[in-house]
């Protein structure tokens, strides 16, 4: 690019470039686009006879503009294209794009200006004026709008001044990234009195760094200290690589960019940004750790309840959580219009769903194996084969849940760093189970007689607590909370008759790790495990941190045997 | 009680020992005499595969032998046995795969297939002796021992007992499992060890090989059978039993539990990977999924199923489990499989606590009270004469 192109000021045109660019060929267009555009204009002088007022409208609507923009030449397209911009239309912004990318067309049939997108099928036409969608045609049935290199540097300029100016904030946003991404020197006056307009402060700071994007290359040594300052203060990658390149050494050790300390002003710079951006780094990490442990958690925390309460090796715990999931899958075959809301519709369903089966198992089976929980193992591990037979009867392959709009997409903090939302909502939804089992179990009725019937059975039936059926509540509880992990967790793993297996032996880990029968040892083993796990995975793989993992919860047991939140008392002896 | 030579201790004084001698021994004859004498075309003829399955049935009756000693007369319930049956087999299955020497598909004379294949120039330390036959039966021991030494010693110490044990014996077999699928431990990653060609010269495909196998594998689970049942039967046996029915009195009667302990695991351990070494021969290939979770709990099952606690039952679980196995998951029941198997777990463990064995004594008890009854109704000197059988 010419030096003196990216430190002006001012707005120049390429006039140059633009015409040596285009001149192997421009005759011969030229030549070929007067044809057609008589042939044009004969058509519809023959048609409607009006068909010159058109070209010659001046002030006017913007179908009557859209229409003279399609039919214009190269210097009338310019005038009209101002006088577009000048309507403060939200058409314009559709009709330029679709212009300079090359997909504005005249429909050759009945003269609309419509755009086009390519498709398999041929080219997808929209109105521009309605927005509706039109057929589908061959390329032959359009006539393209056809743009020169001058044009094409004026609807720059437009574009990024109609965006940059319209009313939506977040196509200002949008367009001040994409300038951050592709910093345009030619665009920068219009930049700045964008950014002096700017009420939202967010979009302003995006408006700043743009402007210093552009600024960093002047020529004007305060100007360009700014820029630093800006750019230092930032969070993006496009900040960095900027000002790592103006903060390079030469060979002999001084900064290439000598002149007013730049050079090491933007080194100094690069350094904060890349400090900020490691900080970042790890706040994902982070994020990612206790999005993981909270999966672990959702999962483990209904084995908490069967195995930590009661002592009940349940080995068809996993099945839970699949039952859960296909709960999900059900709910969204049965209601296929109500997408949106079927993971909400489905987390009560699961827990049902999930809780009788809990239920049925424990009056038909663990019921007459209470005190041997060695046998429960086996006994529930007949019971998880059985089941995954049972859904693979069904159908042996994974099945397709989808994810509702809201939860897909990202939070976008600041420019390293996005946390995706569906992982956000298993981080609060962990919590939420967490919090209601708490005060279910510490604050009900229910909760006092699960808790009497685990201490002391004999004296919890000699107060009148039914303990049979306590028993088969608490058993319940603990698979419909699988149940409601199975909905969770179908948004971010693949659902089929496998997926119970896991999680079984993740979970069990958990709960071993937190301790048996305590509720916030599990909580905390959870996320501990979960943000280790994380924090291992780039120095040592996932497979490899993951067996570190489990190396350090079997050295760990021999440390405590009984887990981190080891019950006290003398009921954990025998 | 008398004492009689040790040797006839043991092989003679139940009868369900000495009827499982008798099928051992059958079997040791009958085996190779149909396989390789009886004409193929005859109705008596036992095909190579048919011994080739029979030699695995055996193995994993090796291996419930090995669990039933810790879970049925100590209490330890290991949900990772598979891990040292692997280890045990993946030592065998190191030293086979030296065998096929320049004979792999890329003919390089050191290197195995998959470590060409992964651009590897020279064989890691831990594989180099591999190709004595020595060393690697010194390895079938040393790893699974020392690996059960070391978690062993660890557990028992810090008393880490019942369901936390058998937790973290899965993950230990589950931390194997993960390790052992990676390609960069050298162990072939996920398609294990395989396309063996020969065992001490001699060729693995062929019947003589396979028949010398099979009757290793008889002799050991013999073996196996009388070494368990000579240590049940000891006074440390008896302090085994008493740590599994109450590990906290056995302790303050002055009993070095952890000891005890320790012995019986590492024992185990060793059993097991003994039968792992046998195992890889045989079916020609051991990969990481027999470190699976999964393969360690049905060892449970078989087990449980025969009988706990009494040491032919693990060996009739495990040939009938597995038996029941190969029927089922081929033909028209394949689907129905695990559901058979499923519903065979839940109705075991609710009502045959004891087994098939349970049911077998049940039956055996209730006959002999009866018959006792008649006799004694009959003439007091007949009940003198059924026991004078005894030798």
């Amino acid at each position: 690019m010419p030096q003196d192109a990216i430190f002006s000021k001012e707005i120049k045109p390429h006039k140059t470039r633009a015409v040596s660019d285009g001149l192997p060929c421009s005759s011969l267009r030229a030549r070929k686009l007067g044809a057609e555009k008589m042939k044009i204009l004969i058509k519809i002088g023959l048609l409607m006879g009006l068909g010159l007022l058109f070209i010659k409208a001046h002030a006017g609507d913007f179908a009557t503009l859209s229409h003279s923009l399609a039919k214009s030449d190269y210097s009338q397209k310019n005038r009209i294209i101002d006088e577009l911009a000048a309507l403060d239309d939200d058409r314009t912004l559709v009709i330029f794009k679709a212009l300079i990318e090359g997909n504005l067309y005249l429909r050759k049939s009945d003269q609309t200006v419509v755009v086009g997108r390519d498709s398999r099928e041929g080219v997808e036409l929209t109105d521009v004026l309605t927005g509706q969608p039109l057929e589908v045609v061959g390329i032959r049935a359009l006539e393209k709008v056809r743009i020169n290199n001058s044009v094409r540097g004026k609807l720059r300029t437009v574009i990024a001044s109609l965006q940059l100016s319209a009313k939506n904030s977040d196509i200002r946003r949008q367009s001040a990234r994409d300038l951050i991404k592709s910093p345009q020197p030619e665009l920068r006056n219009l930049i700045a009195t964008a950014y002096e307009k700017e009420e939202s402060s967010s979009v302003k700071s995006e408006m700043a760094m743009a402007l210093a994007m552009v600024d960093i290359e002047s020529e004007d040594v305060k100007l360009r200290r700014e820029a630093i300052d800006i750019l230092a203060s930032s969070y993006s990658s496009e900040a960095l690589g900027i000002l790592e390149r103006f903060g390079e050494k030469d060979g002999a050790g001084n900064y290439k960019e000598a002149e007013g300390n730049i050079g090491k002003l933007a080194a100094e710079g690069a350094e904060r940004v890349r400090h900020r951006m490691e900080v970042m780094r790890f706040i994902e990490n982070l994020f990612f750790g206790i999005s993981l442990g909270s999966v672990l958690l959702l999962a483990a925390i209904g084995l908490a309840i069967t195995f930590g309460v009661m002592g009940v090796i349940n080995m068809a715990h996993g099945e839970m959580i699949m039952l859960g999931a296909y709960t999900t899958f059900a709910v969204q075959q049965l209601f296929p219009n109500w997408i949106e809301a079927s993971i909400i519709i489905a987390i009560p369903m699961a827990f049902l769903v999930s809780g009788c089966v809990g239920i049925l198992i424990e009056r038909t089976v663990i019921r007459h194996l209470y005190g041997r929980p060695l046998e429960t193992l086996l006994a529930t591990f007949g019971i998880s084969l059985f089941l995954q037979q049972l859904v693979r009867t069904y159908n042996s392959n994974n099945v397709p849940v989808i994810t509702p709009d809201w939860m897909s997409g990202f939070y976008q903090v600041n420019g390293a760093l996005s946390l995706t939302y569906n992982r956000l909502y298993i981080i609060l939804f962990s919590l939420m189970v967490l919090g209601l089992l708490a005060i279910l179990l510490r604050k009900t009725l229910l909760g006092l007689q699960m808790r009497a019937a685990t201490q002391n059975r004999a004296m919890a039936n000699s107060m009148g607590i039914k303990s049979s059926w306590v028993d088969a509540l608490t058993f319940g509880l603990g698979s419909g909370i699988a149940g409601m992990a199975g909905v969770a967790l179908s948004q971010i793993t693949n659902v089929g008759p496998n997926m119970g297996q896991g999680f079984i032996i993740d979970s069990f880990m958990v709960v071993v790790f937190g301790g048996v029968g305590n509720l916030l040892g599990t909580f905390f083993a959870a996320m501990g495990l979960g943000i280790v796990n994380k924090f291992l995975e780039p120095y040592a793989g996932a497979v490899l941190g993951k067996i570190f993992v489990l190396i350090f919860i079997i050295l760990f047991i021999q440390w405590r045997p009984r887990g981190l939140f080891a019950l006290k008392g003398r009921f954990v002896t025998d | 009680m008398t004492h009689k030579p040790l040797i006839q201790q043991l092989l003679t004084n139940d009868t369900a020992s000495r009827w499982l001698f008798v099928a051992l021994l059958a079997l040791g004859i009958g085996v190779p005499f149909l396989n390789l004498v009886v004409p193929p075309d005859s109705v008596f003829h036992v095909p190579t595969y048919m011994v080739t399955l029979l030699g695995k049935y055996l193995c994993f009756a090796i291996l419930a032998l090995a669990l039933d000693l810790i879970w049925g007369y100590c209490g330890i319930l290991s949900l990772g046995h598979g891990a040292f049956f692997a280890l045990g087999g993946y030592a065998m299955g190191m030293y086979l795969m030296r065998q096929i020497g320049d004979r792999g598909v890329y003919g390089n004379p050191v290197l195995p297939d998959f470590m060409v294949f992964l651009n590897w120039q020279e064989l890691p330390w831990y594989w180099l002796g591999f190709d004595n036959f020595g060393l690697a039966l010194l390895m079938v021991f040393l790893a699974p021992g020392l690996l059960a030494f070391l978690f062993g010693w660890l557990a028992f110490r810090s008393r880490v007992t019942g369901v936390y044990l058998s937790i973290i014996t899965q993950a230990l077999t589950y931390a194997l499992m993960l390790a052992f699928f990676r390609n960069d431990m050298g162990f072939g990653g996920n398609n294990g060890l395989t396309d063996f060609k020969d065992i001490l010269g001699f060729n693995l495909q062929a019947d003589s090989t396979r028949i010398v196998l099979f009757l290793a594998t008889v002799i050991v689970l013999a073996l196996a059978y009388v070494l368990c049942q000579y240590i049940t039967r000891s006074k440390a046996g008896r302090v085994l039993i008493s740590i599994r029915d109450a590990e906290s009195r056995t302790r303050f009667i002055g009993y070095r539990v952890e000891h005890y302990k320790l012995f019986v695991f590492i024992l185990s351990a060793l059993i097991a990977g003994v039968a792992g070494a046998l195992y890889v021969p045989q079916i020609g290939i051991i990969n990481p999924s027999e470190f699976n979770p999964l393969n360690s709990i049905e060892i449970v099952i078989w087990v449980a199923i025969g009988g706990r606690g009494t040491l032919y039952g693990a060996v009739i679980g495990a040939v009938l489990v597995n038996y029941a196995k190969t029927t089922f998951t081929s033909g028209i029941f394949a689907e129905y499989w695990l559901f058979i198997l499923g519903a065979l777990f839940v109705i075991t463990t609710i009502y045959l606590p004891r087994g098939v064995v349970g049911i077998m004594d049940g039956y055996l008890s209730r006959r002999k009270s009866r018959q006792d009854k008649s006799m004694a109704a009959a003439s007091p000197q007949a009940g003198v004469a059924t026991g004078g059988k005894q030798p």
